[in-house]
């Protein structure tokens, strides 16, 4: 019994320490050294408004922007006010069925061969920013005949906007979409 | 040994598979099986499909009479096989039990006021001794229960418990006054005290052990138990579980019916580990069995398992290592004497010598120069006394003796010779260092030379202690001897350890110290001196032979009073626990094979997919689930003879024993009921 | 399997297994009271702590103290944060005006974030305000992963203390724990997560506008909030356009850091690790694997030194890292091979369903594996997209009983289970009674290894069979078939393991799933615990047995390998039957083509 006491006390001191010093350390410290990045990593447009963020995806569906990756977030695709993944199990038919309809309305653009599995799956956060630089690819033609852009200068355009494996090992080479966007939306109206 | 060891009857004799049969039919009384949890939870299910069974007959059940009736059929014999198996473990301890009844009924007794010859007795019957009570056993009477010998020697014939024929002499004091109930005095008379009252005897207790009545499940046993419940719980669980599983999956897939309570009660006895279940008790009994086969009995099953865990062991230099006595092995002549003319007046000196060294002077003196002497009548016999540390005789004027370096010098010195040789403290100090005994002789005032006396190590004593370092036991010698001699000896029978000089109170000192290190200490013992040691060992063996304090103080008595028979009993130990290990393992292994042979069978009708787990290609669901019934019951039978007989127990160190016993009853326990099953459902595929 | 997915997985346990060494040794110092580096700065901040509680440092306790110390403060714990999530709505620090949640759901949470189990039927974006995540779920991270250590290193200490019925201080192993541990590894973590790009901030959560504006088509209410449905019983909707989305904020970097060393796993946002704000780069996902598998793995070597015989602690690791092994090996081959009926639509690649492009496949699949290997929960993939028998793999990770480096602590001590028990029956197989680090087994130790290794399970098998013949409950899958199965398979094995991730799609917010779910935290948390306590209260007070060569030494291959194999075995005879029903059937039916 006589350890109550301290069960209260421990409890209010840790929450004090953890609760209140540590996350008020890590935020001062964070905004003073990486201001950009703790605030979100937002994008300013020239007018220093705040237009999105480097690392949450937007929603793309005209035919003259690179598509992202399938969403599930919460009422629309890329909501980042309700994160999250469709859930749908691998042998769900409705989830099937969904995915025959992207894969349908990609054919429709043009897409011949096989679609790239990210473009037609949705991802884990539903605001995943990157889709595969294969994803950037077979949109290139579509967005090419959309804008009266060469397909060349698309491709390098998806090159340039395509980042390496980081250290050169780690995750997996990548493209992202919003970026890659708001320069075509610069590059050609 | 073999030639008083108890009869060994085999089980598959008459007389013990037909009372087993009645005794199995009896042990289904749930009254008596809940002390199975395991196996009364099969009973329970058993009785369950008795119950679907009749409900098939009767059309409230969609599955087909002889589907259920076979199930319910096969669980019931699961049962009885654990029961039966029991039964035949005590079956052979229940036939020599009866034999031991036999040697005491209606003993009358002499009971005496005084403990004196001669005086009044009052004649009662064995039931009315108490503790304390003095009686007089004559001759031709049986002894009325356990006690001391208070007054007189007797020759006792104790083959009633020992089946020992020869008779042995049991005397007032020392360490033979320890006499049991039920023997027989066949020359003289004793006065005997009682230490036992009736129904306390060892003689009740042995008849208590041996028909495994009185057996108490050991903690070893009862952890073993704790897995096994879990592990049935667990199943239980499983099963109970599958029926929402199975229902909820029938609605989604739109087919199939939900698993039946049938099924799902055979899958049950199936998984539980049934085999070691009804195989535990047997192990035990039968263990306890092996060693009184072989004249030890243990007052506990914990004391046998005790002994398999024994790091140290504790062991009488004399009588266990050695043959008991010093033996002459060479004659050593000094000061230009030779060897014949040394040996001559050894033989002399030894003549009238009738202690085993003497004995074996004069043998040596006889094998090794041919040297033979008639005794001498005119011979003045000189006795050895503590004072003059010598022995030996005068024949006319030469006298002959023979005795310690020292006291023969000073004795030759008396006579007025004062030239020593110079070799011989030399040779004196090199045969002491060597652990023998020297011996000095003398022929008048010639110091001739030296017998060497030496302690001769029992043939084979060193593999056995090889064996035993290799189990990772240490083996420690006690004896009086002093230090020099007791190292010699030690490193010639590769003993571990050794302690000199040992009083009781060192021997308990030692005991205590290797238990506060964490050893399992064993020893063996016979002198009252002994009891204090004894008592405090993990595991201590009394000889028969040995004093009744002793035998009180000690968990197991060795009827044939031979002390390497802690070696056997290590052996048992062990043995009863690898049976235990390997058959639980065995048991559990087996459950992957009717997974495999149930889990499709049942799930069928619902997802028929699921007919690729069907790698057995078993003919059809009822066949596969029969299968896996009937095989979880005849390996119950099967492997009862393994359980009687113990697994063979290999010294080897502990990591390959354990792969060893993996690759076979681990890896075979996979195996072998794939080949069961399918087996068993190709002869239904016959049949059906 | 790629080569650069061979090579960042190499990578990682080349890193991890050289800091387990310096982290172990350093973990054993600080337990033992030594001095360590950090001393001069955290010694006098512990004993003012001391001073402010009460506490005497020196003053020992036996089992029962040390549990019920545990217990009342986990039942503090337990109450703060009930009360934080009941009053939320009149807390400070909460920019959103979030209300407060229902007593179902705070009750569920507040049991789920003291068990160190953080499932969460809640989003966290839309439901927990700053002050929540912060004094509320932040602290609880924390404590409830130093409750975990202090129990495991009680258990040390019954191994390696002889003939005492002491076990030490709870408040000052969880003082210890906190401080030295948690705290600085911690700061370290979420400042090098902030340089990624994870958010450490609080402000309001920021609208921006939409490069291209996009629509939805939106239920109707009612006055009553309920939804407006036509004649036909389908729902009424309008389709509302949308220019602009509010990018939630927050002191994201902080709690992320604890939620993964402390292997509790409750995200800040619903996506959890698979948000790009908590898992914004392949090196914060390295790191996040990195930092989950830490501690547990450290504390083998902590282990293994307490008990006077490192290689002890290095053949505990080697089964885990087996099994690890196993699991990730067949995870990334079935991911790799993807879904068949989704590869006849035309795609090619592996499967993405529920997966981020940034962490590549061995990214998502050493996540996925040492989130469920530990009792971790925090995800960067959704488990319950993975293919079937991809999915199985974090399933059965988390059915072994969260062993596979296992919860802080708790992963220890429940491997330290299963030790016994495979000591049991090997030390049965050569014959003798079974003794593992010098402590003989006995019936006793027997009861409560079985308890914490199979009280998970048993709840398990009762409470699934239970949702599947409960309406709630099946209707609250969101998967059809035997993947539904699965999913509330998942759900109970999840809660009673202490795990807290799930096959999300489940509708866990029910009254069904908040309360049983509830009781299956708490069995499953404190069942184990005080079964550990008091067996580390029987281990201490035995005498140690020397080692022999009659003895089996545990310190070597073949042991691991049979603990592997009894753990395996255990597992397996207790779920083969469900998990047949559920994902081996479904990847059947996907084979098939249906």
């Amino acid at each position: 019994m006589k350890d109550i006491r301290p069960a209260i006390l421990m409890l209010i001191v840790f929450t004090i320490i953890c609760g209140g010093i540590y996350p008020a350390v890590v935020t001062g410290f964070a905004n003073s050294v990486f201001p950009k990045q703790a605030k979100g990593s937002l994008i300013v447009d020239k007018s220093n408004r705040e237009i999105g963020s480097d690392l949450i995806g937007q929603p793309f569906s005209r035919p003259q922007y690179f598509w992202p990756r399938p969403s599930a977030t919460t009422d629309f695709g890329y909501n980042p006010a309700g994160s999250g993944g469709s859930n749908a199990g691998p042998t769900n038919p409705d989830y099937l069925k969904t995915v025959m309809d992207r894969v349908k309305a990609l054919r429709d653009t043009g897409v011949i061969g096989s679609v790239p599995a990210d473009l037609v799956q949705a991802s884990a956060s539903g605001l995943d920013p990157d889709i595969t630089p294969e994803a950037a690819m077979v949109q290139v033609p579509r967005i090419a005949g959309m804008r009266g852009m060469s397909e060349d200068a698309l491709k390098k355009l998806v090159a340039d906007h395509t980042e390496g494996r980081q250290f050169s090992i780690l995750g997996a080479p990548r493209v992202n979409v919003l970026a890659l966007n708001l320069k075509l939306d610069t590059v050609s109206r | 040994m073999s030639k008083h060891t108890a009869e060994p009857i085999s089980i598959f004799d008459l007389r013990i598979m037909k009372p087993a049969l009645t005794e199995s039919i009896k042990k289904l009384d749930p009254r008596i099986l809940w002390r199975n949890p395991v196996m009364f939870c099969v009973e329970i299910a058993s009785v369950i499909t008795l119950i679907t069974f009749i409900m098939s007959l009767t059309g409230a059940n969609r599955e087909p009479a002889w589907f259920t009736g076979t199930v319910s059929i096969w669980l019931w014999l699961t049962v009885l096989f654990s029961t039966f198996a029991e039964a035949l473990a005590e079956g052979r301890g229940k036939a020599r039990a009866a034999s031991l009844r036999k040697s005491r009924t209606d003993v009358t007794a002499k009971r005496l006021d005084k403990p004196e010859f001669g005086g009044n007795y009052t004649t009662v019957g064995a039931s009315q001794l108490r503790k304390g009570d003095l009686i007089l056993v004559e001759a031709n009477d049986m002894i009325a229960g356990d006690g001391d010998v208070v007054a007189g020697a007797a020759l006792v014939n104790e083959s009633a418990v020992t089946g020992e024929s020869a008779p042995v002499v049991r005397e007032s004091g020392g360490d033979r006054s320890a006499v049991t109930g039920g023997t027989t005095v066949i020359a003289n008379a004793i006065i005997v005290r009682i230490t036992a009252n009736p129904g306390e005897t060892f003689l009740d207790r042995m008849i208590g052990l041996i028909e495994g009545a009185k057996r108490r499940k050991t903690p070893n046993e009862i952890a073993l138990e704790v897995l096994l419940i879990a592990l049935t719980l667990v199943f239980l669980l499983v099963c109970a579980n599958i029926s929402p599983l199975s229902i909820y999956s029938v609605k989604a897939a739109g087919q199939g019916t939900p698993v039946s309570l049938t099924i799902l009660v055979a899958l049950f006895v199936c998984l539980a580990p049934t085999t070691i279940a009804a195989l535990l008790p047997a192990i035990g009994i039968a263990g306890m069995d092996r060693l009184f086969q072989k004249n030890v009995i243990a007052l506990s099953g914990r004391a046998i398992e005790a002994a398999g865990d024994v790091n140290v062991l504790l062991l009488d230099k004399t009588g266990t290592i050695t043959h008991g006595n010093r033996e002459a092995v060479s004659f050593v002549p000094v000061g230009g004497h030779n060897e014949k003319e040394l040996a001559l007046a050894a033989l002399s000196a030894s003549l009238f010598d009738e202690t085993p060294e003497g004995r074996s002077v004069v043998a040596l003196a006889q094998q090794k120069y041919g040297l033979g002497m008639e005794k001498p009548l005119d011979a003045e016999v000189v006795e050895f006394s503590a004072e003059t540390r010598l022995s030996g005789i005068n024949i006319g004027a030469s006298c002959f003796r023979k005795g310690a370096s020292d006291s023969i010098v000073s004795f030759v010195t008396k006579l007025g010779c004062t030239a020593i040789p110079e070799d011989l403290r030399g040779l004196v100090d090199r045969i002491a260092r060597a652990g023998a005994t020297p011996l000095v002789v003398s022929r008048d005032c010639d110091i001739l030379g030296v017998i060497n006396l030496k302690d001769i190590v029992k043939a084979g004593i060193q593999e056995r202690f090889l064996q035993l370092r290799s189990m990772g036991i240490k083996t420690v010698m006690i004896t009086g001897d002093n230090p020099l001699t007791a190292a010699a000896i030690a490193a010639e029978a590769q003993v571990d350890d050794f302690l000199a000089q040992a009083k009781p109170e060192e021997k308990l000192r030692l005991i205590r110290e290797y238990q506060e290190g964490g050893f399992m200490v064993a020893m063996t013992g016979d002198g009252t001196n002994d009891a204090p040691a004894l008592a405090q060992a993990d595991v201590a063996v009394a000889m028969n032979t040995g004093t009744q304090p002793a035998r009180e103080a000690a968990n197991i008595i060795d009827l044939d009073s031979n002390p390497t028979k802690l070696l056997d009993i290590v052996e048992v130990g062990k043995q009863i626990l690898m049976t235990r290990g390997n058959l639980t393992t065995f048991s559990i292994s087996n459950d992957v094979a009717k997974y495999f042979a149930i889990i499709p069978a049942m799930m069928l009708s619902i997802y028929p997919q699921l007919e690729v787990l069907n790698i057995m290609h078993l003919a059809s669901p009822f066949s596969a689930i029969l299968s896996a019934v009937i095989f979880n019951a005849i390996i119950i039978p099967m492997l009862v003879p393994l359980a009687l007989k113990g697994t063979r127990f290999r010294p080897m160190p502990a990591e390959k024993l354990l792969i060893h016993n993996l690759l076979i009853y681990g890896v075979g326990g996979i195996i072998a009921p794939f080949v069961g099953i399918k087996a068993i459902d190709l002869m239904i595929g016959m049949v059906v | 399997m790629n080569a650069y997915d061979w090579l960042q997985t190499i990578l990682l346990f080349v890193v991890l297994l050289a800091l387990i060494k310096p982290l172990g040794s350093f973990m054993a110092k600080v337990y033992q009271g030594e001095r360590t580096f950090m001393s001069p700065v955290l010694a006098p901040c512990e004993n003012l702590i001391y001073r402010i509680c009460g506490v005497k440092k020196d003053e020992e306790m036996g089992w029962q103290r040390y549990a019920l110390a545990m217990l009342f403060f986990n039942l503090a714990l337990f109450a703060a944060l009930f009360t934080i999530l009941m009053s939320q709505h009149l807390l400070p620090l909460n920019p959103q005006k979030l209300p407060a949640f229902s007593w179902q759901l705070a009750l569920n949470t507040a049991i789920s974030f003291t068990t160190n189990t953080n499932w969460q039927a809640y989003a966290g974006e839309q439901a927990a305000s700053y002050f929540t995540q912060m004094a509320g779920l932040t602290v609880h991270n924390f404590v409830s992963a130093a409750t975990g250590m202090a129990i495991a290193i009680a258990l040390i200490r019954g191994f390696s203390r002889r003939k005492t019925s002491m076990l030490g201080n709870f408040w000052v192993d969880l003082t210890r724990s906190t401080l030295y541990i948690l705290l600085p590894i911690s700061l370290v973590a979420a400042l090098v997560l902030v340089s990624q790009g994870v958010i450490q901030n609080f402000t309001p959560y920021k609208t921006v506008p939409l490069v291209q504006s996009t629509s939805y088509d939106k239920p109707k209410l009612d006055d009553k909030g309920s939804p407006l449905k036509d004649a036909k019983g389908n729902p009424v909707t309008e389709n509302v356009i949308v220019k602009e989305v509010s990018i939630p904020m927050g002191p994201v970097a902080s709690q992320e850091a604890i939620k993964e060393l402390g292997t509790n796993g409750g995200g800040f946002f619903n996506a959890n690790s698979a948000h790009p704000f908590e898992n914004p780069t392949p090196l914060t996902n390295m790191l996040e694997i990195l930092l989950i598998l830490l501690i547990p793995g450290s504390l083998t070597y902590t282990f293994g030194i307490m008990v006077g015989n490192t290689r002890q602690g290095w053949a505990i690791l080697g089964g885990m890292l087996l099994l690890l092994a196993v699991s990730f090996g067949v995870l990334q081959i079935v991911e790799t091979n993807g879904n068949p009926l989704v590869a006849e639509l035309g795609i090619r690649g592996v499967n993405m369903e529920g997966k981020e492009v940034r962490f590549g496949l061995a990214g998502s699949s050493l996540f996925a594996v040492a989130t469920t290997g530990t009792s971790c929960g925090a995800v960067n993939t959704m488990h319950d997209s993975l293919t079937p028998l991809g999915g199985m793999i974090p399933l059965s990770l988390i059915l072994l009983g969260e062993i596979v480096f296992g919860g802080v602590g708790s992963g220890l001590y429940t491997m330290l289970a299963f030790a016994i028990i495979a000591v049991f029956v090997s030390g049965l197989m050569i014959g003798r009674t079974p003794e593992y680090l010098g402590k003989k087994i006995e019936v006793r130790e027997m009861w409560l290894s079985i308890l914490t290794i199979l009280t998970a399970g048993v709840v398990v098998l009762i409470l699934s069979g239970i949702a599947m013949i409960t309406p709630q409950a099946v209707s609250s899958m969101a998967n059809p078939g035997a993947h539904g199965l699965s999913e509330v398979f998942y759900g109970f094995a999840s809660m009673a393991n202490n795990n807290g991730s799930a096959f999300a799609g489940l509708n866990a917010n029910v009254n069904f799933y908040n309360i049983l779910g509830s009781l299956a935290m708490t069995l499953g948390r404190y069942v184990p615990a005080i079964a550990v306590l008091t067996m580390a209260g029987s281990l201490a007070e035995k005498k140690y047995v020397p080692p022999s060569l009659g003895t089996l030494p545990t310190d070597k291959a073949p042991f691991a390998i049979w603990l592997t194999l009894v753990i395996i075995i255990v597992g397996a005879l207790t779920f083969f039957p469900a998990l047949s029903l559920g994902p081996i059937v479904e990847h059947l039916t996907m084979l098939g083509g249906k």
